[in-house]
């Protein structure tokens, strides 16, 4: 009971945290639109060229990119949630005084990111999709049901995502520098995530691959999930093993961390 | 009287590992903390002082449990800290100066109400140790604005506020006035002054602001090089220093060095002649002699500066 409290305290002040740069917001907005009319017109070329490609058609291709514009704040596909201040904190030794306070650091972490990530929906997602949708043909459906379902996928696709960003942050126990490990954290999120081509028009064994990364249960499954190309229930458990593997591999390591800086200090 | 804080012969040491060259690596120890041993009291105000370097902030990171002594024991309120660091963080108040626990992008008020559920304070409680502290570090306009926008010394109180919402019995402070300016400075002061005398809260006290100490402490540990070197009142650091009173005579014109027992001239200047002698004695036989065989018009005694003695102190431990 006092946990929820406390948890859905981090989370609120998350969400209030992002909502006070409007001007970052409005401009957040803005890229993503862009991006998306760039990106949009990129696929309808190269659908043209080859037309079902991955499975979609051209209106399934177009949401795609939309759903990608959507998320790409939310799910911090690129990085940018709450791992930059984290792994900042780790590097002052500022992470010393989260230590004493009687709080589980993941557990704090997460209900942060995930204020953060229901912000970015509404704040950056939503504008991007809606103008997407008025503006070119989509394959959005109108069934309740499926919209249900895409919002559980999309909330196993933050926890997954806030599992890999853990991780990549807690690297800054040992590494001097921590910008290598989120400059591998942007690209692989670009590639493995879909972001610039769907992870199903990856052709042969790469694609078997990328579609069995955690990268994969951000964008790809919420999508497919939205638009009928997979079926829910395994898709969420594609997502919540994924999600239970990495917020538990981030324990174990920051165990190992903690231990670190209690003997070695931050 | 129970000893709240119990250190015995702790230490901490450093591994410090540094590149030297491709793939050489030179490993190195650092004994930040060197068998230091020390008690304080429930209800004590200690001021704990010392050079750069010397173990401060490491010696209170292993009060509040987030350090591992090396060796030895240390108790606060009978706890081991480092082995229930969580048990400990109920009651146990800590304010770094260079930090903040405060959340940067929100209102202030946002803080507290997060300590609030940090440290499951009753509602009842929380409001009344809200009220008091919005009311004695004068908090009240600050309570809306975020915390990025406070200056220094608004968010030093407001840091403060938040370590103390919870009642802890013990509040370790590390540098709590620095960078403020004279008024912050004396409203921090006053609060603790306040917060010592009417809760009974034992305070260590990490500053190198000798005024802090001089108006908060009676009592005054040292530590330098990792070990302790004077542990006391802060008068008799005077003695400990070895430090000397000044005696400044004006004669009625230039004479050569006036010569006194137990009193030597340190400086003349035309008819004003400095003589310093001992911090334990008297100046009376000083005054004495002086009026008796010599011509003086005036004079004045100066005590010694406290940051001179200390100074002195910790120039003298670095050499030996
Ligand atoms: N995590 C660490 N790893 C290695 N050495 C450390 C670490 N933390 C502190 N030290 C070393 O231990 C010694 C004591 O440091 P400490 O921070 O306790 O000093 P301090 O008395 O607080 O000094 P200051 O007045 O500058 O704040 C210093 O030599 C410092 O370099
Ligand atoms: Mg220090």
């Amino acid at each position: 009971m006092g946990a929820g409290r406390l948890y859905g305290a981090v989370a609120a002040g998350g969400f209030r945290r992002y909502a006070t740069y409007r001007a970052a917001t409005a401009a957040g907005v803005f890229t993503n639109t862009v991006f998306g009319l760039i990106l949009v017109y990129t696929y309808l070329a190269l659908w043209d060229e080859k037309p079902h490609l991955g499975g979609y058609d051209q209106a399934q291709a177009v949401t795609f990119v939309w759903l990608g514009q959507a998320l790409y704040a939310t799910l911090a596909i690129q990085g940018g949630g709450f791992e930059i201040e984290f792994m900042e904190r780790i590097r002052t030794g500022e992470v010393a005084i989260d230590l004493y306070r009687p709080v589980d650091l993941q557990a704090w972490w997460l209900a942060s990111d995930l204020g953060r990530a229901l912000f970015q929906l509404l704040g950056r997602g939503v504008v991007p999709f809606v103008f997407g949708a008025l503006v070119f043909p989509t394959a959005v459906p109108g069934d309740v049901g499926r919209w249900l379902a895409f919002a559980v996928a999309v909330v196993l696709a933050m926890v997954v995502s806030f599992g890999i960003r853990y991780l990549v942050a807690l690297s800054g126990f040992w590494l001097m520098d921590g910008t290598g490990a989120l400059q591998a954290l942007m690209v692989t999120g670009i590639f493995c995530s879909g972001m610039a081509l769907p992870l199903n028009a990856f052709p042969g064994a790469l694609g078997e691959v990328v579609r069995a990364l955690p990268w994969a249960a951000q964008l790809q499954v919420p999508a497919d999930v939205l638009m009928g190309k997979a079926d829910p229930v395994p898709a969420f458990v594609f997502q919540a093993a994924w999600a239970v593997v990495l917020l538990a591999a981030g324990r174990l390591v920051q165990l190992a961390a903690a231990r670190r800086v209690v003997v070695q200090g931050g | 009287m129970d000893a709240f804080i119990e250190v015995d012969r702790v230490e901490k040491v450093f591994d410090v590992r540094r590149r030297t060259g491709f793939m050489k690596r030179e490993r190195r120890q650092v004994r930040a903390v060197d068998s230091l041993s020390f008690t304080v009291a429930r209800g004590e105000m200690v001021g704990y002082i010392g050079p750069n370097g010397a173990g401060k902030s490491t010696t209170v990171k292993m009060l509040t449990g987030i350090l591992m002594p090396s060796a030895g024991r240390l108790r606060v309120a009978g706890i081991d800290p480092s082995r229930e660091r969580t048990r400990l963080a109920h009651r146990i108040g800590v304010v770094f100066g260079q930090r903040t626990t405060l959340w940067w992008d929100l209102p202030l008020i946002d803080s507290y109400r997060l300590a609030h559920r940090i440290y499951r304070i009753p509602d009842a409680r929380y409001r009344e140790n809200l009220d008091r502290c919005v009311e004695l570090l004068q908090l009240e306009s600050l309570l809306d604005v975020p915390v990025r926008q406070l200056s220094l010394g608004q968010r030093m109180r407001g840091d403060i506020a938040a370590a103390l919402l919870h009642d802890p019995e013990v509040l370790y402070l590390d540098e709590p006035t620095i960078g403020l300016d004279v008024v912050s400075k004396a409203k921090v002061r006053g609060f603790l002054r306040e917060l010592n005398a009417e809760r009974g809260t034992t305070v260590l006290l990490t500053t190198h602001d000798l005024q802090d100490i001089e108006q908060l402490c009676s009592r005054v540990m040292v530590i330098d090089h990792g070990r302790l070197v004077y542990d006391g009142p802060l008068a008799g650091l005077h003695e400990a220093g070895e430090s000397e009173r000044m005696l400044v005579v004006d004669l009625e014109r230039e004479l050569p060095p006036v010569r006194v027992a137990s009193a030597r001239v340190v400086r003349v200047e035309g008819p004003r002649q400095w003589l310093a002698f001992p911090a334990g004695q008297s100046a009376a036989p000083v005054v004495a002699q002086l009026a008796a065989e010599y011509p003086l018009v005036d004079l004045s005694v100066r005590e010694p500066d406290i940051e001179a003695v200390i100074a002195k102190m910790y120039a003298e431990k670095a050499v030996s």
